[in-house]
């Protein structure tokens, strides 16, 4: 169970979060939405430990996440920028995340196979073009088969093919009894998956449910429309 | 913490800097020796060369190196590691690195130039701790200044102007406090000046143990007149040591803290 209990975040003397209170505790697909500079990474992060918050908590199965390092052994977390020691081969990073994580890289031939990365396992990272970067940092992630999956904008510069399978990929593991936390721009990402979303405004939350709910309050069955109303009523 | 050390180590060995570097110190070690053909000479010619250009090189490597493996190091703030091993670790392991490169690069010519049948070879170790220690002391201040800026370019132009501090203007500053209280009694507090600039400590270290006195200058003479040869590396020493471990403790305080 995830928990986030009144998080406040500042970046110098501009707040970004003001209070965020979420509660996780089900099986399912749950996107964080909101504007450029919302603070949706800032919850990721603060999720992982990576944005120490000013206030408030994260509980990770009930476990204050600032006193521990553990926790994040049952966490998988996509990056939003993918970019890694450009020496390295793309082999030897899969290796080489596996012996620092101190993990069994349980689902990494899958991954390799349905990424369709096997042809660049000896190329150098320095070589790699941004949707192949974008399919490692989605293998290097997803190969321990944790729990919990944090993808933060997951599909930007995905080819069409890769893109279905991250989508039937995620699916796949909510049936399988895990929850994925995803960030992303991509309304039509967001409607295909999602099962709840939670969405960020002014650093608070301003709707967290089921996504139908919001469209039925807004009278549109179009998530984007509903988002760009939403943001131009508060701009 | 181990892993991460191992990777950064051979992160940076393989990369062509690492070879520059090497190719560098073999090239200059070689012509010094082949035009002084003496290998205590050769040692303080290069001297003159480590002193300025290790902290120089420890001082950029350091902080490009923590710019440009921002990403990864994200990468792995997310696995079940302690930032404390994360950012040692990288800090470790750049600095070997930089100071294999050294090793080798004036190692490989001075066995060339029979230094294991020399009297000298004491004071080619000092000369190499010396070099050891100036690049471990100035990536740690780089990763230091890295860890607080958030602007590169700013940071960049205070790492360098720290080095350009302590290899040019330190001592034009002393220089200018010896002239101006030239009638008190300035022993100790140049002694103690001395303490506050690593560079000068490493070059009163090899010139004690080389014995150059001519060479010494003022703090060099006070060195040797104040503590005997031994006591007086010890403190020199035990001084650089201290100059390794205060940045690297705060810049692990300041890791602790930050976000990223």
């Amino acid at each position: 169970m995830l928990q986030l209990i009144d998080l406040q975040k500042k970046y110098g003397k501009k707040p970004v979060l003001l209070g965020i209170n979420v509660t996780i505790s089900e099986p399912g697909i749950y996107a964080i939405l909101g504007p450029n500079g919302s603070g949706k990474t800032t919850i990721l992060k603060s999720i992982l430990g990576m944005v120490v918050p000013d206030r408030g908590r994260v509980e990770f199965d009930g476990i204050n996440t600032r006193n521990s390092t553990d926790y994040r052994t049952r966490i998988d977390y996509v990056p939003q920028i993918a970019n890694f020691p450009q020496n390295i081969r793309v082999g030897e990073m899969l290796l080489l995340i596996a012996k620092i994580r101190g993990a069994q890289p349980k689902r990494k031939t899958e991954l390799i196979e349905l990424f369709r990365i096997s042809s660049y396992l000896d190329q150098r990272i320095g070589a790699l073009s941004g949707g192949n970067l974008q399919k490692l940092n989605l293998t290097l992630a997803l190969m321990f088969d944790s729990q919990t999956i944090i993808l933060d904008e997951p599909t930007s510069g995905l080819d069409p093919i890769a893109l279905i399978a991250l989508k039937d990929l995620l699916r796949e593991e909510v049936k399988r009894g895990k929850t994925v936390i995803l960030t992303t721009h991509i309304m039509n990402l967001v409607e295909e998956l999602a099962t709840d979303i939670t969405f960020i405004l002014d650093g608070k939350i301003y709707y967290k449910g089921p996504m139908d709910e919001l469209k039925h309050q807004h009278g549109d069955t179009d998530m984007e429309h509903v988002m760009a109303n939403i943001l131009m009523d508060h701009a | 913490m181990r892993k991460i050390i191992a990777f950064t180590f051979k992160d940076f060995v393989r990369s062509w800097w690492n070879v520059l570097y090497t190719s560098f110190f073999l090239a200059t070690a070689l012509s010094f020796l082949f035009l002084n053909n003496d290998l205590s000479d050769g040692i303080v010619s290069i001297m003159n060369v480590i002193i300025f250009l290790c902290p120089l090189i420890g001082s950029i490597f350091g902080y490009m190196y923590f710019y440009n493996s921002q990403e990864f190091t994200n990468l792995l703030l997310a696995q079940p590691l302690k930032r404390r091993d994360i950012f040692l670790g990288q800090y470790l392991g750049l600095a070997s690195s930089l100071s294999l490169s050294l090793i080798i690069g004036l190692g490989i010519p001075f066995l060339l130039y029979g230094l294991t049948v020399s009297t000298q070879i004491y004071d080619f170790i000092i000369l190499l701790f010396s070099g050891v220690a100036l690049t471990f002391i100035f990536t740690s201040i780089a990763f230091l200044v890295a860890i607080y800026a958030r602007n590169k370019l700013k940071g960049f132009g205070i790492v360098i102007l720290i080095w350009l501090f302590m290899a040019l203007i330190y001592d034009a500053l002393f220089l200018m406090v010896l002239f101006h209280f030239e009638s008190y009694p300035l022993e100790k507090p140049s002694i103690v000046m001395t303490m506050f600039n690593p560079i000068d400590l490493s070059r009163i270290l090899i010139l004690l143990k080389v014995d150059e006195s001519a060479l010494m200058g003022y703090t060099g003479a006070l060195f040797s007149k104040f503590f005997h040869q031994p006591v007086g590396m010890a403190v020199s020493a035990s001084a650089l040591l201290l100059w390794i471990s205060v940045p690297t403790i705060l810049m692990l305080r300041k890791a602790k803290r930050r976000d990223f």
